[in-house]
């Protein structure tokens, strides 16, 4: 998987291309764990993303819970696959999610 | 039928994906049933790699069967580590809030969800786990 960054003030970006599972999504977990502090707003763009599994909801949802208490998070361009996944399991609820 | 034994660690899930994808591609499975049953290994080889044999290592086998009418895909995966049925477990409360939720449970959760079927039998000191996929 790769992960691309786009840092605009207190804005930041996650482009993620390939698969976000158990074997990438620590990665991600570093990058984040490395990039939210001060940030108000993270937005995380899925078009290049083929798909996730449980590892890559675990890290979406610590995400989310950080981001719930110092600003936004939204989730943008989620193709049909990763789509059914969010809505099964919930996190369509959960998460900001804008096509 | 086509078959790999492999060590069950987190680092070879590509090889198995690798391994199954090779034999959807030879079947023109769309790639949505493709990138479903791709999630599905994730979640099962992922736990046998994690808790089958703890603190150890040792292998499994995952097997590919094609049956027609209609055409499916049968995955089967095999250890011998602990019995473990991961069906026996509650299903999670997809309905709680983010502050709430508890991520256990979600990845089988979801493999259910995305199969036609899915079973496990403890036999022979053997775990094995079936999923089957209409494509």
């Amino acid at each position: 998987m790769d992960i691309m960054e786009n840092l605009n003030g207190n804005q930041l970006c996650i482009s993620l291309e390939g698969r976000l599972d158990t074997t990438t999504a620590p990665q991600l977990e570093k990058v984040l764990a490395d990039r939210l502090e001060g940030l108000t707003e993270l937005v995380f763009d899925m078009s290049a993303l083929d798909y996730l599994s449980s590892a890559g909801l675990r890290v979406l949802l610590g995400a989310q819970k950080r981001m719930n208490k110092q600003g936004s998070m939204k989730v943008v361009n989620v193709n049909e696959t990763i789509m059914e996944i969010f809505e099964v399991t919930g996190f369509a609820d959960i998460l900001t999610i804008e096509s | 039928m086509k078959e790999l034994t492999i060590d069950a660690t987190v680092e070879n899930i590509e090889t198995v994906t690798m391994f199954v994808d090779e034999q959807l591609a030879q079947m023109n499975c769309p790639l949505k049933a493709q990138m479903q049953i791709d999630i599905a290994i994730d979640e099962l080889f992922g736990n046998i790699a994690h808790y089958a044999y703890n603190p150890e290592t040792g292998p499994a086998t995952v097997r590919i069967d094609v049956l027609q009418d209609p055409l499916s895909v049968v995955v089967t995966f095999i250890d011998n580590g602990k019995a473990y049925d991961p069906l026996a477990r509650e299903d999670p409360n997809v309905a709680l809030t983010a502050e709430e939720r508890e991520i256990g449970g979600l990845g089988i959760y979801m493999v259910k969800k995305c199969m036609d079927e899915i079973s496990y039998e403890y036999k022979d000191g053997k775990n094995i786990l079936r999923i089957k996929k209409k494509i």
